[in-house]
Order: structure tokens, then C-alpha cells, then sequence
């Protein structure tokens, strides 16, 4: 049914910290790798080897530039999927009730045997978080791994997912964000997580961190002592200098 | 947003044909018989057609029913709903009216209120994307409306009111199209807030996350075109609206100056609705550097 629940029992969710982020692309690539043999039909390429391969992805990493005021540029690499939202347009959209969002915990998932690949969904959501597959012609998207989180089948440190488990530089979190004493959730709170384009009403449960400010350069005491000493070139190099600025 | 020929073929096609359902609706014009039998032809050709082409967008047409289940929530699903009431309506109608010389008056104005609503809620699909700031304004039923109610009256040969509605429609499409092309920027939306970054700097695109496309990108971020984007404008107001007028207010009305109207308004209409889908900016652009 594509009304949205008016509460969520849990909002699980995600919190990728930008200023950990190393922009490896491993969260994109083990996303695809589970995504592909698990739920729902697979992920697939088109023309994968050839000279213009596409395919479908839960998971995609931007790098942007920031340029402050003053100071250099900074890069900060961007995972982006799908965010949970609270009131998630792509929900409501659907006219065949195969986008839903769950009561118990708040994901957002997508029923394939009743999507007709009509592609609303997609054009509802504001972050680009919806793919439809080429191939099966349904819509593709983040399932939070559902079917690792609860998969009583494997060891306890694998049931979160895939993205969490392989990030290497620790950027990516799950818990659940509607707890607040959740350590998801007093992450959010200590590092001031915010949500993405919040001018859209969509309340995402999924928060970034906010890279942490640069370190102003330091004041070295003794940066004075290595000014350069000779001002004006004297010799042969002040001669050359007076006769070149002649010519 | 990518312009698919189906979607611009079901939203134009389907238009007229209940613009000219809805004037068979009121009686204008007064015909039965055989001559009925044509332009309810029409009418239902066009609806039709239109709606069967935008199963074409689908990726698993074959489950289209399903789409008649959430009219509680979803305008694609009330648009489904009200164009098979629409066609069941009007088809009794036209059964009375073709081949027993019987006009059902309250069922004809049932219908004519139901094409109405059909193209209202066909409108609705995008007014109420908000991610799109051009689709998500007022003005998009507005146009959509007047379309349907221009198209239904040339085809029905309601001239008396489809000279001064040309006018209507090439004014307001040219008003909303200037109106339009500041939404984005009204929206608030920018590469700052899609990021959150906004606030330590200038944020831009320093890499994208392939070097292909990919769907969103074709469906979402389609760019090409856009350039001639002012002339396409031009011609679609001249074709869509100033040409037939000029047919109907210069020349001898008849029918093959009748049909050249009609020709030169689907072609202002066809262009006129590559350009609400071509020029449409979507909010993921932002995160590809692009609109």
C-alpha cells in the first residue's frame, strides 16, 4: 500500500561521515556484488566490455570540490543511496502499491512482482537514489540489506549492510537513528549530521556528517628568521639584472 | 527529463481526443448517425491510442492492471481509473446517439465533466513531482486544460470558440514559458543543499562517480536539444496557436483548410510537449554538475 505509515516502530538507517570518506568506491562495488545474488532480480550491465557499458546501482560515489572563501579547495568524496525518507515521495507516487515503506522498521522496498517499470518513482525522488534495470525492467534501489541485517544465517558482525561491513576507512554506519540513544544517533547529534536538499520536505533518515573544518597552517615562530636576506641582487647577477632591464 | 515519444504521444493524443469527447459531451456539435460515428471515431481513436502508447513506457506493461490499485495516493492510478470511467460513460453515449438518434443530455454532461478530470488528473503525473520546479506549479493543469479544451474545440468545428482560445493558449504557454524558466532557481535547490556542503564553500563536480552514463542520467539529466530550445518555442507558438487562428479568422472555413489547421496545431503541440519534457530540470542534475 503506498500510503506512508504515520510512524515507523525503528528508522533504521545510515550515517556516512564525509570527512572519513576516502572515496575507495569498495561501499559501490559490495553493494553490487550483494545486491546482484540477493533480493530481487539481479543487477544488471549493459555492453559491460564494450565502449559505452551502463548499469544498474544502488550505491554511487560523487566527489565534489569545495572552495571556501579563503583558503584551497577541498575535495570531499559523496556516497550517495537511497535515504529511508520519512515522507518519501517515490512512495506515494507509485500507482501499484509495489513501493512501500515498512512499519517495523522503515525501510523503503520495492515489491519487483508488482512493479510495472513505469519509472515515477524515479522522477519523485529528489537524490537520484531510484534505478530501473534495463534488463528485468523494475525498479532497482538500496534495500539497507534487508536480507543481511536480520539473517540470523550469518555471523553476528556480518548482519549490517554490505556498504557498513567493507568500508574500509570506517565512514559508513547503521543503526537506528529513531533511538536516541542509539550510537547512530549520538554520532548525529555530537558531529551535527545533516539531511540532504531539506527544502524538499522528504525528512531522510539517512544523515551526513559534515567534513570537520581544515586546520588553519600554523604560525612558525621561526618562519621570520628564513625570510630572504639579499633584496636586490648585487655582482655579476645585479649587473646582469640593470643591463637585461635596459635592453 | 528525457522526452519519451510515448509519454509526449499519450499526453497530446489522449488530450485532444477527451477535448473532443467532451464537446461530443455537450452536444456540440448536434450530429447522430453516421456523422457521429466519425467523430466519436476520433475521439475514442485518440484517447485510445494515446493511452496505449503510454504502456510503451513501461518496463513490464503486461502488469499494467495493477495500476488501478492505489488511487488513494497516486495520480497515475486516479488517472487510470478516470479514463476507463470517462470511456465507459462516453461510450454509452455514443451508443445512444449513433444508432438510436438518442441524445442521454445528463449522460453526455457526466462525461464531458469526466474528460475534464482525466486530463486534470493526466496533469497532475507531473504538477506533482516536486523535484521538477517547472512541473510543480499551478500553471502545468492550467496548460494541460487548455490544450484539451482548444484541440477538442477545433476538432469538434467549434469555431466561434476555438478562434479566440488559440489566442488564450499561445499567450498563456508563451507567459508560463518565461514564468517557468526562473522556477529552479525559485526552488531553492542548489548543488549547496543537494550536498549539505553549501555552507563551508562553492561546491562543484570534481569527478563524477563513472565515466558513462547511466539511467538516471539519460532519464533525468537530458540536456540535448535545449539549445534551440528558444526557436522550437517559436514555432510551436505559430503552429499550436497563431496559424490555425489566422486559418480560421482570414480564410474560408472548410475542410481542407480545416484539416491544415488541425495538422499545423499537432505539430505546435507535439513540439510545445518536447519542450515541457526536454526543458524540465530535475533536482538529481545537481549532482552530476548539471541541470
Amino acid at each position: 500500500m503506498t500510503q506512508l505509515p504515520t510512524s515507523t516502530e525503528k528508522k533504521l538507517g545510515l550515517v556516512i561521515d564525509l570527512d572519513t570518506c576516502v572515496g575507495c568506491h569498495a561501499c559501490v562495488v559490495s553493494c553490487k556484488g550483494w545486491n546482484t545474488e540477493n533480493y530481487g532480480a539481479p543487477l544488471s550491465d549493459q555492453n559491460a566490455y564494450g565502449a559505452d557499458p551502463t548499469g544498474t546501482f544502488l550505491n554511487r560515489v560523487h566527489s565534489f570540490e569545495v572552495q571556501p572563501e579563503r583558503g584551497a579547495a577541498q575535495t570531499i568524496h559523496f556516497p550517495k543511496s537511497c535515504l529511508h525518507c520519512e515522507d518519501a515521495p517515490c512512495v506515494t507516487v507509485c500507482p501499484t502499491g509495489a513501493s512501500y515503506k515498512r512499519v517495523e522498521d522503515g525501510i523503503v522496498l520495492v515489491n519487483e512482482t508488482d512493479c510495472i517499470g513505469c519509472g515515477l518513482c524515479a522522477w519523485a525522488c529528489p537524490y537520484g537514489a531510484r534505478e530501473m534495470d534495463q534488463k528485468e525492467g523494475v525498479m532497482k534501489k538500496c534495500t539497507l540489506c534487508v536480507d543481511r541485517i536480520y539473517n540470523e544465517n550469518l555471523p553476528e558482525e556480518d548482519r549490517q549492510p554490505a556498504c557498513v561491513r567493507t568500508c574500509p576507512a570506517g565512514a559508513r554506519h547503521f543503526g537506528d537513528l529513531g533511538d536516541e540513544t542509539s550510537d547512530v544517533s549520538k554520532l548525529v547529534a555530537e558531529r551535527g549530521g545533516i539531511d540532504l536538499m531539506p527544502e524538499q520536505g522528504t525528512k531522510p533518515v539517512n544523515k551526513y556528517l559534515p567534513p570537520r573544518p581544515k586546520d588553519e597552517a600554523a604560525i612558525d615562530v621561526l618562519a621570520p628568521f628564513l625570510e630572504p636576506v639579499a633584496e636586490e641582487a648585487t655582482g655579476f647577477l645585479g649587473w646582469l639584472d640593470r643591463t637585461l632591464e635596459k635592453l | 527529463m528525457h522526452p519519451a515519444p510515448s509519454i509526449i504521444a499519450f499526453t497530446v493524443l489522449s488530450g485532444l481526443g477527451f477535448g473532443l469527447l467532451g464537446f461530443l459531451g455537450l452536444g456540440k456539435p448536434d450530429v447522430s448517425g453516421f456523422t457521429a460515428f466519425v467523430f466519436f471515431f476520433i475521439g475514442f481513436g485518440l484517447a485510445i491510442s494515446g493511452l496505449i502508447s503510454s504502456t510503451f513506457h513501461l518496463g513490464n506493461p503486461q502488469r499494467a492492471l495493477k495500476a488501478f490499485s492505489q488511487w488513494r495516493t497516486s495520480w497515475l492510478s486516479r488517472e487510470g481509473w478516470l479514463s476507463v470511467a470517462t470511456l465507459i460513460v462516453m461510450g454509452i453515449y455514443a451508443i445512444g446517439i449513433i444508432f438510436f438518434h438518442t441524445r442521454f443530455a445528463i449522460l453526455g454532461i457526466l462525461g464531458a465533466l469526466l474528460c475534464l478530470a482525466t486530463v486534470f488528473a493526466t496533469s497532475m503525473i507531473y504538477t506533482q513531482i516536486k523535484t521538477v520546479p517547472r512541473w510543480n506549479h499551478w500553471s502545468t493543469p492550467v496548460l494541460f486544460l487548455l490544450y484539451s479544451i482548444t484541440g477538442g474545440a477545433l476538432l469538434s468545428g467549434q469555431v466561434w470558440i476555438a478562434e479566440p482560445l488559440f489566442l488564450l493558449l499561445g499567450a498563456a504557454q508563451l507567459v508560463f514559458w518565461m514564468f517557468g524558466d526562473n522556477l529552479f532557481a525559485d526552488s531553492g535547490s542548489n548543488m549547496g543543499t543537494a550536498t549539505g556542503l553549501g555552507s563551508l564553500g562553492k561546491v562543484r563536480l570534481f569527478e563524477g562517480p563513472h565515466s558513462g552514463g547511466n539511467y538516471l542520467t539519460r532519464e533525468m539529466v537530458h540536456v540535448v536539444g535545449r539549445k534551440h530550445a528558444v526557436k522550437l518555442r517559436v514555432i510551436s507558438v505559430f503552429c499550436l496557436a497563431l496559424l490555425p487562428w489566422a486559418i480560421f479568422t482570414f480564410f474560408n472555413f472548410g475542410h481542407a483548410w480545416a484539416l491544415l489547421a488541425v495538422i499545423l496545431h499537432l505539430i505546435g503541440a507535439f513540439v510545445s510537449r518536447w519542450l515541457f519534457f526536454a526543458q524540465a530540470e530535475h533536482t538529481v542534475g545537481l549532482y552530476y554538475g548539471a541541470r
